[in-house]
């Protein structure tokens, strides 16, 4: 049997799995189909910074030779995926969309890749956009450029893993990873029409993960399904002695919470969440979600965060200050941008600082090192970590009553490019309701719910107990199936 | 006697001096503080650096278990709190040797906390209060010149321990004698190898003076950059003469760092640019807080080695030695195991002190060598103190077997027999040597009858001449008396 390579780019991550294993495909067709598609699409919207075609095609032979011999394969075998140019793999450039990194080239591979691609079996196809260090909720703030919204070429894709939620919106790779400080697989999932989830913090390993704010990143899929992400969870979860955050807690087989029923359990849904100004498209499209979540026999309880308000102010002084620190490492010295005939050690620093980091990155570190001085720590660090406390104790309290949290992931659907950037005040603002969670550490999940009047998709906010994917996976799959499907992209 | 007139200096001071120590102890783990990579020593450059503490995007701190525990051990040997929770903190700043331009270190939660070190200062125990000892990693290392500086990072991460003393130190020897024993607490803990010159073991020093010690404190300064022991007395005694000059000239004493110029003997100021800083201290999100339980602190303590001044009051208590010898013996813990492993039954261990102290070392002092290069095996000179004290030799003909003892790797006895010098403690053979003697000097014989009694060492003398040292001097005596009273 031969399938058509548009049939091919269509599938989910499980169907070509299920493909694959029947052998109704290989891993070679797979990929160059995939590729086809990045050369054809990749064009306009700009989502992979490095494509590594050579290396994918040698990945998909060996993989199809370690099919033929059978026994026990590794779960993604032969499975196209793409990578957050935040994510190190050994001998491929690894820039964060920075002109710092411009030129680096990792010399090793993050626990992460490690898991899905040397152990879970799973192909790259490259590294995709992002804003600068994960630092926008656009992919404007990328040194290599802003990537589009498949679904509308004029708006973002939402941020930081716009190139992710990009390419896996526009099947050029069957799934990616993320990461998500603030909002950033969810938010692009959101805009882009496809399933982004954050595991709780300290699921996943940071190692090998270029930091932005260490105690707010956290690795996540992006995928076309709730069942994709259930799948690329099961390959990149777990403890790692490498990063000391990582939770020793076992790991569930989330493909098990696939396929079951909603009833009985308790959604709540925060009155803080649908703030005013709140956009109506997705308001409409949020409360449309959660009324078909009763329809399949849910109980909907309403329920308080009241330091909702605080999130944001909260978030852009414990971020910035913890990058602040994380960027210090970026100083010409060792590896990255170096300014030419600097004359001192000082012209150097500040140079080649200034010349390889983008606006955005430089006012964020500006704020983190003001918020960390001498003398205004109490008041700004200090205060912050006091606040990011209570916000986690409204999620603590909440769950006393239900076992999962529904709300929509933006105020706002896409907005165009270059609207934004001289506000970003206003972009901050945006994302008040995916930074909760990152302060609390939980895990959350985007879903694709239809889309808002002009026609642009709208994501479904699931927020869970800590360590509790499972439930997001249970609740995602069953709603899935009744929701407006995930909005395709035709081929260009 | 250079120390005791240096003291005798210091007390005559017209101001006092207030000192307080914070040493850096680079520890002996096989791998570096937040990372698998291997510690080195006279690698070559940049051999020993992995993704870590290379500083690479992406790369995560991991805190050594054995780093937490030789901090435990050395807090809990200077009585420290052990806190149950500690935290791991940035200290931020940029500097070219510093990978990821923050050192980890801890901040306002140490892992030790209120110990204290107890000292020796002319022949009385005072006991130095330390204020807290915290982990932290050390920075790689920049060379200059040649037209550019080069930077090795295998130094990159090695764990430290910094001991910050309390301002109780009030003269140079007294902190000479604080480093001293605590270098010796790390070497017998095995924690650091101490060694001063080649870093593993720095000090920095606080000082600041003021008219009597009812005065409040005045304004101190921080030196730098002392790298022997030899330097740390010099060091301090220059700062706060510069200091006192200062004030009687009428100036402030700016607080700063200066660094201290072995070659010219004198401290300056760093530019104030250079530390102008602001560390912004805050806990390392990537390290979850340092919690110790009781089992872990009993654990690590379980091993807890005799520590230096135990040791020095058992040798007092067990040996009956002087403060002075125990202080001198346990000084070093290779000297005080080879001391023990001297004394045994049938020999006073007294004597044992005063064959260590005084002919072992000072017969190493005068070839320039140390403990580690001593030839003569505890057992050797064991054997010959035992043929001392069974008579089989004089004290005379022992201390020239000792020194042939430096030559041969022979036993003691084999050497006293091939030299022919075994004592002779033959009744007979001892009087006809004094008959003998008494014949061939009837002149003193005769002044010694008329009163002298003084001749009789002459006597003494001459037994021990004729029988080339070797007759038994008790029974010479015996028989010269009885023999000169006929």
């Amino acid at each position: 049997m031969s399938l058509s390579p548009s049939e091919l780019h269509e599938m989910t991550l499980a169907s070509a799995k299920k493909a694959l294993a029947a052998g109704d495909v290989s891993s070679r067709e797979l990929v160059e189909a995939h590729l086809s598609r990045i050369d054809a699409m990749d064009g306009e919207l700009n989502a992979f910074i490095t494509r590594t075609a050579d290396q994918a095609l040698d990945a998909a032979k060996t993989a199809d030779e370690t099919r033929a011999k059978g026994g026990d394969l590794p779960p993604l075998l032969g499975l196209p995926v793409g990578l957050k140019d935040l994510l190190c793999a050994k001998g491929v450039k690894t820039t964060a969309g920075s002109r710092m990194l411009e030129n680096f080239v990792a010399p090793y591979t993050a626990t992460c890749v490690r898991k899905l691609v040397d152990e879970a079996g799973a192909i790259s196809l490259g590294k995709l956009n992002l804003d600068e260090f994960a630092m926008g909720s656009s992919g404007e703030n990328s040194f290599f450029g802003a990537t589009k919204n498949p679904h509308a070429p004029d708006r973002v894709p939402g941020g930081s893993s716009s190139g992710s939620a990009a390419a896996v919106a526009s099947d050029m790779v069957l799934a990616a990873l993320g990461t998500d400080t603030g909002g950033s697989i969810r938010q692009p999932a959101s805009h882009c029409g496809v399933v982004g989830l954050k595991p709780t913090y300290g699921r996943v390993s940071r190692y090998g993960v270029v930091a932005f704010a260490s105690s707010l990143d956290q690795v996540g899929p992006v995928t076309k399904t709730v069942e994709d992400a259930a799948l690329m969870l099961n390959a990149i979860c777990g403890v790692d002695p490498f990063d000391a955050t990582s939770l020793s807690e076992t790991v569930p087989d989330f493909t098990q919470s696939l396929g079951r029923d909603i009833k009985g359990l308790r959604i709540g849904v925060p009155t803080e969440y649908f703030v005013e100004g709140i956009d109506p498209g997705v308001k409409r499209a949020v409360e449309a979600a959660i009324a078909k979540a009763k329809d399949a026999g849910a109980e909907i309880v309403e329920i308080s965060l009241p330091h909702t308000k605080y999130a944001v102010g909260t978030y852009y002084i414990i971020a910035p200050a913890e990058a602040s620190s994380n960027l210090a490492r970026y100083d010409g010295v060792r590896y990255g941008h170096r300014a030419e005939g600097a004359s001192e050690l000082v012209e150097m620093y500040t140079r080649s600082r200034t010349e390889g980091f983008g606006e955005e990155v430089r006012r964020r570190i500006m704020i983190g090192v003001f918020a960390l001085s001498s003398g205004y720590y109490d008041a700004y660090y200090g205060r912050a970590c006091q606040v990011r406390t209570l916000i986690r104790r409204d999620f603590e309290t909440a769950f006393e009553n239900v076992d999962v949290i529904a709300a929509p992931v933006s105020p706002e659907p896409a907005f165009k490019i270059g609207e934004r950037v001289d506000d970003p005040l206003k972009n901050y603002l945006s994302d008040i309701l995916t930074i909760p969670l990152n302060l609390a550490g939980l895990p959350g999940m985007s879903i694709p719910c239809g889309a808002d009047d002009q026609g642009l998709p709208v994501g479904l906010h699931l927020i869970g107990k800590p360590l509790d994917e499972a439930t997001l996976i249970r609740v995602g799959d069953c709603l899935e199936k009744v929701l407006p499907p995930r909005p395709t992209v035709k081929g260009a | 006697m250079a120390q005791a007139a240096q003291a005798q200096d210091a007390t005559q001071k017209a101001y006092d001096t207030v000192i307080g120590l914070e040493v850096h102890v680079q520890l002996m783990t096989k791998t570096k503080a937040f990372s698998a990579c291997a510690t080195s020593f006279g690698a070559e450059e940049n051999e020993f650096i992995c993704p870590v503490s290379f500083g690479l995007p992406g790369s995560l701190p991991v805190l050594n278990k054995r780093v937490v525990e030789m901090a435990i051990l050395l807090g809990k040997a200077t009585g420290c709190t052990i806190n149950h929770e500690s935290v791991l903190a940035r200290k931020n700043y940029f500097y070219p040797d510093l990978p990821k331009g923050y050192q980890i270190s801890q901040y306002d939660k140490p892992i030790c906390e209120h110990g204290t070190l107890p000292i020796l200062l002319d022949g009385e125990v005072k006991n130095i209060g330390i204020t807290r000892i915290h982990i932290e990693e050390d920075a790689g290392k920049s060379m200059h010149g040649g037209g550019g500086s080069l930077i090795d990072f295998n130094r990159a991460g090695t764990p430290l321990l910094e001991i910050v003393s309390e301002p109780v130190i009030r003269s140079a020897d007294e902190a000479t004698a604080y480093l001293k024993v605590m270098r010796q607490l790390v070497r017998t803990l095995g924690v650091s190898d101490g060694n001063m010159e080649e870093g593993s073991f720095r000090c920095d020093a606080n000082v600041s003076v003021r008219p009597t010690q009812n005065d409040p404190f005045g304004t101190r300064t921080e030196l730098k950059n002392i790298n022997s022991f030899r330097f740390i007395s010099r060091a301090i005694e220059y700062e706060a003469d510069r200091q006192w000059d200062a004030l009687q000239h009428g100036e402030k004493i700016v607080q700063e760092t200066r660094l201290y110029d072995a070659e010219k003997g004198r401290t300056y100021s760093m530019r104030s640019k250079e530390e102008a800083h602001d560390y912004r201290y805050f806990p390392d999100p990537d390290l979850l807080p340092l919690v110790i339980d009781d089992a872990m602190i009993k654990d690590v303590t379980a091993d807890m080695p005799e520590l230096p001044w135990q040791r020095r009051e058992r040798f007092e208590s067990a040996f009956g030695l002087s403060t002075y010898d125990a202080e001198v013996l346990t000084a070093d813990d290779t000297l005080a195991a080879y001391y023990e492993a001297v004394v045994t039954d049938g020999i006073d261990a007294k004597t044992v002190a005063n064959w260590v102290t005084s002919e072992l070392l000072g017969a190493l002092n005068q070839r320039g060598w140390d403990m580690s290069q001593n030839p003569i095996g505890a057992d050797r000179l064991q054997g010959l103190l035992k043929l001392l004290a069974a008579d089989k030799i004089t004290g005379k003909i022992a201390k020239e077997v000792f020194a042939k003892m430096f030559e041969t790797d022979d036993a003691p006895d084999k050497i006293v027999a091939s030299m022919g010098v075994e004592q002779i403690n033959d009744e007979g053979a001892v009087e006809a040597i004094v008959a003998q003697v008494i014949a061939e000097n009837p002149g003193q014989v005769e002044q010694f009858k008329g009163g002298k009694d003084k001749l009789f060492g002459f006597f003494v003398g001459q037994v021990m001449k004729v029988s080339r040292g070797q007759a038994n001097p008790q029974l010479t005596q015996e028989i010269l008396r009885r023999k000169l009273a006929e």
